[in-house]
């Protein structure tokens, strides 16, 4: 499994910061949604940092299957 | 070798603040479960709100001896009154007796705080260590962030050949080293954010002085010189007073003549807004603490919103149980992180070391 992967990544700063980075930005739009806008921004910021903890789940589900 | 060196000084505190602040993240839930979250008798009908004097006199006479330091309205529940008692208006934080009395009937509700949480949160804040121990927590945090910044520019070369999210399980050693990875690369702006509002949290002391140095000199200058007030002006009034000067605001709460918050000469009324940004930023008007007259009201400085707007960053309050429980999960996310690059450093070492052994006695005999 991991050697595939291995090849299939080819080490750009897209494949290797491209995840990271969205998420980055997502969680930083929820952490300020709930501070700017009651109601909409609040159920946003749930969706929004709860992406780290629904992609981590994920790609632990991921594993065990493989 | 920063990322090494900033986390390993670093650890054990950390571990500290994120086993500390899982629980207070719930200090709400947890005190109203243990009784230390007094709640309002149910309004009877017809009943009318009484002055704040008579709290005011009647949270007095509960703590004989002592002074009023603040009044605080509860945000969530309009009919809790809070009163912060002291042995001097200036009197050591540590020493504040908060208690809870009802707006309609001025019964005294209970004391507010304390039990396990507050044990929680002295640790958090200061380690029972004072001011001291608050800046040094400070400065422990900022190496945290020092350890995210350049956890990202190590993140590059270590997983460059691997897909995101890759979680092996060759050796324990790898598999933690890819939990450490993962759990970094998604918890990182959450991370920084908390971590930075915690820094900027542990200069609240000092931001507060530096206000009363620069702002709050200049706001009372009328007054240098003149002895502090003798009788106080009727707190109903000096309310009033306070909210005709800001009309579209509501009282936070009530700061007495000589407490830090304020002047010795003048209540300090600090107004609110109602969203959950405008409720943060605080509005202080000052009063003449004999006439309850309106002296001056200014916004605060940039430096005052900063901190206060950081606060709910840091504590996860503002957006209803669910954001605190992801709040918890990430934070539980940390841990794991912290703790497992503790242990990818212990194994390094370790393994260096056996090498060292195993190496020299070749290495002697060329010598």
């Amino acid at each position: 499994m991991t050697d595939t992967r291995k090849l299939r990544s080819s080490g750009n700063w897209r494949t290797v910061y491209g995840g990271p980075l969205l998420i980055g930005v997502l969680s930083t739009a929820g952490l300020l949604s709930a501070l700017l806008y009651e109601g909409l921004g609040r159920y946003f910021s749930w969706l929004a940092l709860g992406a780290p903890i629904v992609l981590t789940a994920w790609f632990y589900a991921r594993r065990r299957r493989a | 070798m920063v990322h090494t060196w900033s986390s390993l000084i670093s650890t054990l505190f950390l571990l500290l603040l994120c086993i500390t602040g899982l629980p207070l993240i719930f200090h709400h839930e947890i005190d109203e479960l243990l009784g230390y979250d007094p709640k309002p008798e149910v309004v009877q009908p017809g009943a009318v709100k009484r002055s704040i004097d008579e709290i005011a006199r009647t949270a007095l006479a509960n703590d004989p001896g002592r002074v009023l330091q603040y009044i605080l309205w509860d945000k969530d529940e309009p009919n809790n009154i809070i009163a912060f008692t002291n042995n001097k208006v200036d009197g050591d934080p540590d020493a504040a007796t908060l208690r809870a009395y009802d707006a309609h009937t001025a019964k005294p509700l209970g004391s507010v705080g304390g039990g396990p949480m507050l044990i929680f949160l002295k640790l958090h804040v200061d380690m029972f260590a004072g001011q001291p121990g608050k800046l040094f927590l400070g400065a422990m945090g900022f190496l945290f962030l020092v350890a995210i910044i350049s956890g990202v520019v190590l993140y590059w070369p270590f997983t460059r050949r691997l897909s995101f999210g890759t979680l092996r399980d060759k050796s324990r050693r790898i598999a933690w080293f890819d939990w450490h990875n993962l759990l970094g690369a998604v918890t990182i702006a959450w991370a920084l954010v908390v971590g930075a509002t915690g820094v900027i949290n542990t200069l609240a002391e000092v931001m507060l002085s530096q206000w009363k140095a620069n702002e709050l000199t200049d706001m009372v200058k009328p007054y240098a010189g003149k002895p502090p007030p003798v009788h106080l002006a009727s707190l109903d009034k000096t309310l009033e007073n306070a909210r005709k000067t800001a009309p579209d605001m509501t009282v936070s709460f009530v700061a007495f003549p000589g407490t830090p918050f304020t002047s010795s000469h003048h209540f300090a009324v600090f107004m609110r807004g109602d969203t959950p940004l405008t409720s943060r930023l605080l509005k202080p008007v000052l009063l003449d603490g004999e006439t309850g007259e309106v002296s001056d009201a200014r916004d605060l400085p940039i430096y005052l919103k900063a901190l206060l707007v950081s606060q709910p960053l840091h504590f996860g309050d503002y957006g209803g149980m669910p954001l605190k429980i992801i709040w918890a999960l990430l934070d539980v996310m940390t841990i794991v992180v912290i703790g497992s690059g503790l242990y990818l450093w212990v194994v390094k070492r370790r393994k260096h070391r056996s090498h060292a052994i195993v190496v020299q006695p070749s290495l002697q005999p060329s010598r």
